[in-house]
């Protein structure tokens, strides 16, 4: 699928996440969520709810994993 | 980070893959749901890539949750026994000034067994950035208590909770640190939530930039979450943290001398020849010494001088180290001796090479010098084929049982104390090994005497038996 540039977005790589949830609780815009489902390890893995990211950066820095989220900001 | 910033994803200064021992999974670390430790890393890695210094960082791992630091961080690595992380980045830093040094370590490592490292680093001023994890519990080995473990805090070991009477109190590192003089940065930070671990963000890459800039110790605390050993949520244990660790331990600065603070690399003490010398008192007396060595064609020497205290054992084997520094060759000289002045056992080490040496200790001699029974024993078996042994006749009936090897029996003690100076004796079995094997000319050991020597009379006598136990040799 092709990504719109101009709209920030952030993407968890499923089986990076360990499912601690820091960054749900972070989330100045409540646009995270449990996923409800398991990943390989058998975490319950964060998931994006597809709109309302503001690229802002804080879920990233609350996420223990190196790899797990990537944040798209909005590109100047 | 990535080269584009607008993408916030992995930083550079993590390796692709953590591939770990025993372990499959190659893209997840091995730390739990929830730890600060993984957070921290994340924000050490991008100020190590904002700061461009990468490839001159060396981090000291220590022992605890964080000993695998080394399979994430794509930087120099040191892994290191438990507690001595700070002493370890003494070392690193001293002999490699120009690298960015970071010490990492918890609580049990840094405020329990290596209380003493850190706070001798600390006071010395080194050079160098510590992080320090401070989660009030002992992660990794099943949640224990810590040194920084709270009053009334269940632990495996504390069942009832900490109490004062019988555990003391959380110990307060940064109030400690900054007790001291010589720290220009100490600063308490939290994970706890956004603001803090924004805060943390700035204070990670303030204390690398001051070590950048070479001004000196920094200390950061960091309060961290630990969901394992607090038994809860990691939501919840950031919530505990906040609620309790931060009442305990302020979040605050406690000394920023950055502005002021002078660069304070550590001098390499062993690159001027000239101070050393001069330290030692050898400086005016190279000068006319001729050496009489074909350095290129110096075979090594490995030297074990052996008797019993009194005989001059270790004093004879630093003569052997001085002559060596004479003749501009590379010597070390290790003794290795009990806790008696006079009497008990005694030996020391001594190498001699045109390389440079990396280990002084002689495991496998080609020389021995035995100036008692006992020491001829112990150490007969270890010397190498075709080597040498020097036997103090005088004191040692049995001889040498090997056939592999050049026998030399001298009354060593007997030809010292017929001469007067008994304690001669060792410097006289230096003698004998110099002249049978030849490797430096025994004359050259009689200028180290007797330039070593204050009172002339006594080294005139040196010399004497020097010459005498020559001829001995000489004639066997």
């Amino acid at each position: 699928m092709k990504q719109d540039s101009s709209v920030p977005r952030v993407e968890i790589r499923i089986n990076e996440c360990k499912g601690c949830h820091l960054c749900i609780a972070a989330c100045p815009k409540k646009v995270l969520e449990p996923s409800g489902c398991f990943n390989n390890q058998g975490y319950n893995y964060a998931k994006y709810k597809g709109e309302g990211c503001i690229g802002c950066g804080i879920c990233f820095y609350s996420c223990p994993e190196p790899g797990a989220i990537t944040v798209y900001k909005k590109e100047n | 980070m990535s080269t584009n910033p607008n993408i916030l994803c992995k930083s550079k200064a993590f390796y692709d893959e953590f591939t770990r021992k025993g372990v499959d999974d190659v893209i997840t670390t091995h730390y739990c749901p929830g730890c600060g430790h993984g957070i921290l890393h994340k924000m050490i890695a991008e100020s190590i890539m904002d700061l461009g210094v990468q490839d001159k960082t060396i981090l000291i791992s220590p022992v605890g949750c964080s000993v695998f630091a080394y399979y994430y961080f794509d930087t120099g690595n040191v892994q290191v026994a438990h507690g001595r992380a700070p002493a370890v980045a003494t070392g690193v830093k001293r002999s490699r000034p120009g690298s960015i040094v970071i010490s990492y370590q918890g609580d049990g490592d840094l405020a329990a067994i290596g209380t003493a490292e850190i706070i001798h680093a600390a006071n010395r001023g080194e050079s160098m950035t510590v992080f320090f994890v401070n989660n009030a519990i002992y992660g990794m080995t099943g949640g224990q208590m810590a040194p920084t473990t709270t009053i009334g805090q269940k632990t495996a070991t504390t069942p009832y909770g900490r109490k004062v009477e019988n555990e003391g109190y959380p110990i307060k590192m940064s109030e400690l640190i900054s007790n001291l003089d010589a720290p220009v940065f100490v600063e308490r930070v939290s994970l706890a939530d956004v603001p803090n671990r924004n805060k943390t963000r700035a204070v990670v890459k303030k204390a690398l930039q001051n070590q950048v800039e070479g001004k000196g110790f920094s200390f950061v605390e960091v309060l961290s979450a630990c969901p394992s050993g607090l038994k809860m949520s990691p939501v919840q244990t950031n919530e505990w943290v906040k609620a309790t660790l931060h009442n305990i331990f302020p979040i605050k600065n406690f000394r920023d001398n950055t502005a002021t603070a002078q660069s304070s690399f550590k001098k390499d003490a062993s690159s001027n020849k000239e101070e050393v010398l001069k330290a030692l008192n050898l400086l005016d007396q190279t000068t006319d010494y001729k050496p009489s060595v074909d350095k290129s064609k110096f075979a090594d020497q490995n030297v074990r001088l052996a008797g019993f205290g009194g005989q001059g054992i270790l004093s004879a084997g630093s003569t052997l180290s001085v002559l060596a520094m004479y003749e501009g060759l590379e010597t070390t000289w290790i003794p290795s001796y009990g806790p008696e002045m006079r009497g008990g056992t005694s030996n020391c080490h001594v190498r001699v090479s045109n390389k440079r040496i990396g280990s002084p200790l002689v495991e496998t001699p080609n020389v021995l010098i035995a100036m008692n029974g006992p020491s001829l024993e112990k150490f007969e078996s270890i010397v190498k084929k075709d080597g040498v042994i020097i036997v103090n006749s005088s004191i040692i009936d049995k001889k040498v049982s090997r056939k592999d090897v050049k026998v030399y029996y001298v009354p060593l003690t007997q030809i010292s104390t017929d001469l007067g100076v008994p304690a001669a004796q060792s410097v006289a079995g230096l003698a004998a090994y110099l002249a049978a094997t030849k490797v430096i000319p025994v004359e050259k050991l009689e200028y180290v005497v007797h330039k070593s020597l204050k009172r002339k009379e006594l080294a005139d006598k040196n010399i004497s038996i020097i010459r005498k136990v020559a001829e001995h040799v000489g004639g066997q």
